[in-house]
């Protein structure tokens, strides 16, 4: 009976989504018709550029914007799942490691230099990989110890430092001119997104969401701990580093884009865990989808609240925070 | 400012009594927060507690100055007097972003702090403690823009140079007067609708009633950025919004944001109308910013160029008359003809560094 239920679940999920996404199309400061809409789909299909504004808007802001809503909820959410299980541990986000803190710095190092938008994207990726790369090489030449803790810890210490590095940038940032814009990048948002960048990251993250669906079987060996997957013939370590590196390639392509987003790869995959369970394979796609759905909503309320664009990580938190105390209170995690 | 004359020999006596060989003086003085400061009698040395700050006290007395809150930029440099160029980078004050040590404030040897902004209780309790903590008499002025004239001649006073603030109060007053005059033609709804665009994508903005954007509607724009006065500050914009409002005019002061937008790659500003028109203006930022950054009388400049930008003619505005006058006026140079220049390329959107058009 359960696995006909859990069956069910990934199906109705992609139709959450699905309606998620229709209803972030629907919802924006400029009204569309149902004709500009379909005049616009007609423009999209036969490869034209969007000619009037109501075109416009739904083809390359409106959009993209949704594209990327369901991108960046569904790579920190599937990061949260990976990092959970292979941490073993529920307080675990796709951070943990660093990634949002280095690409934070990153971004910050390019608003402080005055580059141009694009520029300041790429750093923001660039220093993400490289703070989990230098954390994971901290953990290797720690050799002796429990490989996830010295992990976990070398993400805290060089998430610490790169923290320090964004304060003292921010201290010196041109308080009538870079301060707010970075402030806005360390709060998250969806509202400089264009079809160019959702391309530009697209590929990184499928390419980090690759060994995920070919090794899931390993990943679940994994969660239980290194003993038993070696008793199972997995090897702990090598298989650690490809699944940490693809996590990373996740969460920093959209990090570049969309700013530092909190609690949805930490929340998102507990909800996962209540409707399917542990096991990875179904997981994974079940807390991409809430994590697709979710942000694309939460998106979809910071832009229509008001006038002005609510910063998602405000949001997010807000929403998520009294639930994850929830789910604490309920004291069911799925863990068991 | 009219002082009381029993206030000034209560003042001195309980300067006397309190601070028998401190820096404190014996001129009373109150400042725009209301606050009682007694002045010294000689201002030699001044800390300014931030960007607005700095400016004033540039303007008013170059030769008192003891740093910058942060450090002048090379492009900037040659629009300053030489001696101050290279004066150190001790940092800000009191809340503005508090990165001054107060021990370093207190080596320099201030004869009295200058705060210009907006005059709150957070500011005005702010004040009293850096005062209270290092004996420094310290004076808030009021920033805002209308207020400008009064807080020039204020200065002036308590700066040891009377005249030269009622000169530039004047000066003030003048280019005020004359924007009411060519503005009371014009009625509400046919002024320019006006973005102020911040931010590496531009999609940053003042909302009305900020500090920030005053100038558009001292210059005869109306700021489409309106939340009915509700809040205030910096707000971030989604690109959706811009197409809604649709303004007639966006003005910005980043030059990456406005070559992306002048070169019509990005297919969303490339439909608002202002980008259309052509009517997408940079502004300069040497010494300091035209319209903001920081928001003090650096703004005088901006005011009269965009209000030309915007009114064309019922606003005449000779740049490069007007450019050598205020810099000369306000930042003590002498522009030659290859920095009037600069200016003026620059205004009409071309940045130094930026490559040629083709």
């Amino acid at each position: 009976m359960k696995a006909d239920r859990t069956f069910w679940i990934v199906p109705l999920l992609v139709l959450l989504t699905v309606v998620a996404a229709a209803v972030g199309l629907r919802t924006g400061a400029y009204p569309l018709t149902l004709d500009g809409a379909i005049n616009a789909l007609g423009q999209l299909w036969s490869g034209g550029v969007a000619q009037t504004a109501e075109e416009r808007v739904l083809l390359d802001i409106r959009g993209p914007r949704v594209l990327a809503g369901l991108l960046v909820g569904a790579a920190l959410a599937g990061a949260g799942v990976v990092y959970q299980g292979l941490f073993r541990n529920p307080l675990v986000s796709p951070d943990v490691l660093g990634v949002s803190a280095g690409a934070g710095l990153g971004a910050v190092i390019g608003i402080f230099l005055s580059l141009p938008a694009l520029m300041i994207q790429v750093l923001a990726f660039t220093i993400g990989l490289a703070t989990v790369a230098l954390v994971y090489l901290i953990a290797v030449a720690v050799r002796g110890r429990d490989p996830t803790l010295v992990l976990v810890l070398g993400g805290v210490v060089v998430g610490a430092l790169a923290g320090a590095a964004i304060s003292l940038l921010k201290i010196l940032a041109d308080p009538y001119d870079q301060l707010p814009a970075i402030t806005f990048w360390l709060l998250g948002s969806l509202a400089s997104i264009r079809g160019t960048e959702l391309w530009n990251v697209l590929p990184a993250v499928l390419l980090g969401l690759l060994p995920m669906v070919l090794l899931r079987w390993q990943v679940n060996v994994l969660s239980l701990g290194d003993e038993e997957a070696k008793a199972l013939g997995v090897e702990a370590g090598r298989l650690r580093a490809i699944i940490i590196a693809a996590a990373t390639l996740m969460t920093a392509s959209v990090v570049a884009i969309a700013g530092v987003i909190g609690w949805v790869g930490l929340v998102i995959p507990h909800i996962a865990r209540m409707l399917v369970g542990p096991n990875f394979e179904r997981l994974l796609p079940a807390a991409m989808l809430i994590g697709a759905s979710y942000l694309v909503l939460v998106d979809t309320l910071a832009r229509s609240m008001a006038r002005i664009e609510v910063p998602l990580g405000i949001l997010t938190a807000v929403v998520g925070a009294p639930f994850f105390l929830w789910l604490l209170w309920r004291g069911r995690h799925g863990w068991s | 400012m009219r002082i009381d004359r029993r206030q000034v020999m209560f003042g001195a006596g309980a300067a006397a009594l309190l601070f028998p060989q401190s820096a404190l003086g014996s001129q009373a003085f109150t400042d725009s927060g209301g606050r009682k400061v007694m002045l010294p009698d000689r201002v030699e040395k001044i800390f300014a507690s931030g960007g607005p700050a700095a400016v004033v006290v540039y303007v008013m007395r170059p030769d008192a100055m003891i740093g910058w809150p942060r450090a002048i930029r090379a492009e900037e440099a040659s629009y300053l007097l030489p001696e101050v160029r290279d004066l150190p980078k001790l940092g800000m004050l009191s809340g503005r972003g508090d990165t001054a040590n107060v021990e370093v404030v207190l080596r320099t040897r201030p004869d009295l702090i200058v705060d210009f902004g907006s005059v709150r209780p957070t500011y005005i309790s702010l004040a009293d403690a850096v005062q209270n903590r290092t004996g420094i008499p310290y004076v808030l002025i009021d920033g805002r823009f209308e207020a400008t004239a009064d807080s020039l001649r204020t200065l002036g006073k308590i700066l040891g140079v009377p005249e030269r603030g009622e000169m530039l109060a004047r000066y003030t007053e003048d280019l005020f007067d004359r924007l009411d005059r060519a503005l009371s033609a014009i009625p509400e709804n046919e002024r320019p609708r006006v973005y102020l665009a911040r931010g590496p994508n531009g999609l940053e903005t003042g909302l009305r009633g900020s500090i920030n954007t005053e100038i558009l509607e001292r210059a005869g724009g109306r700021n489409v950025a309106d939340a009915g006065g509700q809040r205030r500050g910096i707000v971030q914009i989604s690109p959706e919004q811009i197409l809604v409002w649709n303004p007639d005019i966006i003005v910005t002061w980043d030059r990456n944001f406005h070559a992306r937008i002048q070169a019509r790659a990005d297919p969303v500003w490339a439909s608002v109308k202002a980008v259309q028109e052509g009517r997408v203006y940079l502004a300069p930022t040497a010494p300091f910013g035209w319209i903001d950054r920081p928001p003090s009388v650096n703004r005088l400049i901006g005011l009269a160029w965009l209000a030309s930008l915007f009114h064309g003619d019922r606003f005449p505005f000779d740049f490069r008359q007007e450019t050598r006058k205020f810099y000369k006026l306000f930042y003590h140079v002498d522009l030659v003809e290859a920095e009037l220049d600069t200016l003026l390329t620059w205004a009409d959107g071309r940045p130094p560094g930026a490559p040629n058009p083709r």
